[in-house]
Formats: C-alpha cells, structure tokens, sequence
C-alpha cells in the first residue's frame, strides 16, 4: 500500500480545528501532538482518546459509538496503555469529532514527547489482590500531569499489588501498591497459615510453637499473610506506593527499578513533580531520549538522586539500582 | 484444652483448588452460623489458598492440626456474612 503522507504534506488541506493552537493549515508531523495519528491511508487518521486507568464510564463509550458510527471506521482498537483508538477519521471531520465528543465529557488523548495518559489495574474497589486505589491516582494524574510538555515521551502507570498487572518496571515513572505486614505475638495462635499462604518463603513457622519468624528481605508485600492470618495478628498498618523509575519498551527496552517505598498517596504528585523537572531540565542536551537512558549515565544518576533526595529525603531508598537494559534483540 | 464441638465435616484430601473451596462455601451455605465445620485439606496449594478465601467469606478459622501425612485439619466457625471490602 502506498504511503501518501508526503501527498497530504505538500497539498497544504485546510482545517478548522484548533490543534496545539493553531487553526487553519494543517501540519501533519505536529498532530499527532493532539492525539491524531497520521495513517497509511490518503487524508485518514486513528484519533487516540482519553482514557485515564483504562476506564471507561458507559456513558462516554456510548458517545464514542455514536461518533465512531459517523465519522470513524467500523471498529475500534485498543492501544496498548488501554486507550480506545477510532481509525479512518478524515481530517476534515476533526472539528465535529472533537466537539461532539465533548458533549459526551470525552476527550481527546496526547501523543509525542509530553506526559502520557496514565494506565492503571483495574482497582481495588473490587479486585480482591488490590491495595491501593491505583483508578483514582490515575484520574488525579491524567488531571493534573496530562499533556506536559517533555523532552521524550513520559508514562507513568499505576499498579494495585506486586503482581504487576500495570507493569511498573516498563514505565519512566510507575507505582506498585504494598503493605508492610505488621505481627502481633499476643493474639497469635500458633496456626501456621501464614507461612503456607507466604509465597515467597518470607514468613516460616516455628516447628515448635509455629508461631512465625519474618524475613523482610524475602518480602513483596503482597498482604497474602495479612488476608488468611484467622486472628487478624498480622496487620497492614503501613501501605503505600513502590516507586519504579526510568523503564521502557520499545526497540530498546529498560527495566525501571526501585527507587522509594510506602510512598503515601499525597506524597504521588510531589514525587512526579520533582522526576518530570528534573527531566525536563536536564533532559533538552540529550534530544529526543527517554529519561531512563540518561539515568543510565552514572553522574546523571547521581545528580537525579540527589535532586530527589532534597525533596523527598529520606522516602528515597538507599543504594537505588539505576534502570537497566533488558535486551530483546541481539541476545 | 476443651474439645470443640463439631457439626458437620468434609474430608477434601486430593481435592483441588478451588474445588476443595466451593465444597467448603457450600457446605456452610446449610449450616446455621456458629456452627462449626470441620475440613481436612491437603497441604500446599489448598492450605496456601483455601484458609484465606474462607476468611474472606466472613467465616473463622478456629483451630489448625496438622495430620499425619500430608494434610491439615481446619475447624471452621460459620460466620454471618462476606467480609470482603
């Protein structure tokens, strides 16, 4: 099939929708800024939606199926960080896409080196694994991060428990919810089932008493010992966010690694705050890279920490491993 | 130590998850709450698992025994309802 990008690139089309500010001529290389994704196919695009957490409420999606009915083809796909995607829109019909979109509250996503919309699991309200409220971290990021201009592309995911469904370790910047279990002696039977239900070997029972012993190093804080424990003596009193920073995929994936614990909900926007100037600052000298290939460079990781430490103190781990190369390609 | 009485019993030796856990669920869906059922399962798996779905059903574990052999024997208080958040 021919490409004809570089027909419409020199054919100069009109548009009457505002894109990053501009009306009038369209330039295809900067739409896709606005969620607009140029196809092989003459005048045609796959407009990318906003869908924070994968989320949809039925009253938006029955919009989208209304829209996608009049001006999109007949599917639609589902991007990889769970946004719906309407191909075969003609640029002529951007305008009415948008503002019919909006009457169903429905907006339009973002492409190109800014903040991405955020992904998250499904939630904790009813998946029985979930720890933290990772839906509603997304809605609060998409509203307040959204769209930020970066040197790279910038995503950030939210994970509700260590299984990791959201994969935390793949984005430049991912939360994974944790509970640090906590033993009470006293009300503790002896019954064992919480070293059968650890699946990490991070809790062993005593073969005398079978009270536990607890090894934290083997832990991943998964509450697994807190949900089966029959006397409540193993609680969560302290649970929070695992902070992953400066993975990818992509033709050269990274693998982001721990960098903070327990962070608190409140404490999420200070520390995306605090990851996105710093990348923002020092990221311009490098072009187009993500921020995970400059923490590789061991001075660059330094400075990061050190930035990170100022304003977050001690939330930060000690002896944090920079991102590393999980190479797909020449192995 | 006073023995605890028990109601009813189910010996789920060799049965699998969840199978092992929906004979439990169903068993104390006829029993009156406070009554206590008394199940054997094997251990690994079913002990990992089985322990904490019955809690999230609301119900009390009131006494663990390992047997002989490779299983565990539960008493099981019915409890009045799902606990789960």
């Amino acid at each position: 099939m021919q490409d004809s990008f570089i027909a419409d690139k020199t054919n100069k089309v009109k548009i009457d929708t505002e894109i990053e500010g501009k009306v009038g001529e369209i330039d295809f290389t900067t739409l896709k800024s606005g969620g607009l994704i140029k196809q092989r196919q003459k005048d045609m695009f796959t407009v990318r939606l906003r869908c924070p957490g994968g989320r949809v409420p039925l009253s938006k999606l029955e919009k989208i199926v209304e829209v996608a009915k009049k001006y999109a083809g007949d599917y639609v796909h589902l991007s990889f960080r769970q946004s719906l995607e309407l191909p075969y829109v003609d640029y002529r019909n951007f305008k009415a896409v948008y503002d019919e979109l909006a009457e169903g509250s429905q907006k339009v996503a973002s492409c190109g080196p800014r903040i991405r919309v955020p992904t998250a699991c499904s939630g904790c309200e009813y998946n029985p694994n979930g720890l933290m409220d990772t839906q509603k971290m997304a809605k609060l990021v998409d509203e307040r991060f959204f769209a930020q201009e970066m040197p790279h592309k910038f995503k950030i995911s939210f994970s509700g428990c260590p299984i990791d469904c959201a994969r935390t370790n793949e984005n430049d910047l991912g939360f994974q919810g944790a509970v640090k279990p906590e033993w009470n002696e006293e009300t503790c039977t002896g019954c064992r089932i919480c070293s059968k239900a650890c699946r990490e070997g991070a809790i062993v029972s005593d073969s005398e008493s079978g009270k536990p012993v607890y090894y934290p190093e083997k832990c991943l804080y998964c509450a697994d010992c807190i949900r089966a424990c029959p006397t409540d003596s193993w609680q969560g009193k302290v649970k929070g966010w695992i902070v992953r920073v400066g993975g990818r995929h992509g033709r050269h994936p990274l693998s982001g690694h721990k960098i903070a614990e327990f962070i608190l909900d409140e404490d999420v926007p200070a520390f995306i705050e605090t990851v996105t100037e710093w990348y923002a600052e020092n990221g311009k000298e490098y072009g187009r890279t993500r921020i995970g290939a400059i923490l590789q460079i061991p001075e660059r990781w330094d400075a990061f920490l050190k930035t990170l430490r100022k304003r977050l103190g001690d939330k930060i781990i000690e002896n944090p491993k920079p991102p590393s190369k999980n190479e797909i390609h020449f192995e | 130590m006073t023995e605890i009485k028990v109601d009813d019993r189910l010996d789920l030796k060799g049965v699998v998850c969840p199978i092992n856990f929906v004979k439990t669920k169903l068993k104390l869906e006829e029993m009156q709450d406070g009554q206590v059922l008394e199940v054997i399962i094997d251990d690994g798996e079913p002990m990992q698992n089985v322990p904490r779905s019955i809690k999230e059903e609301g119900h009390k574990i009131i006494k663990v025994e390992k047997l002989s052999g490779n299983s565990f024997r539960l008493l099981i208080k019915k409890g009045g309802g799902n606990l789960a958040r």
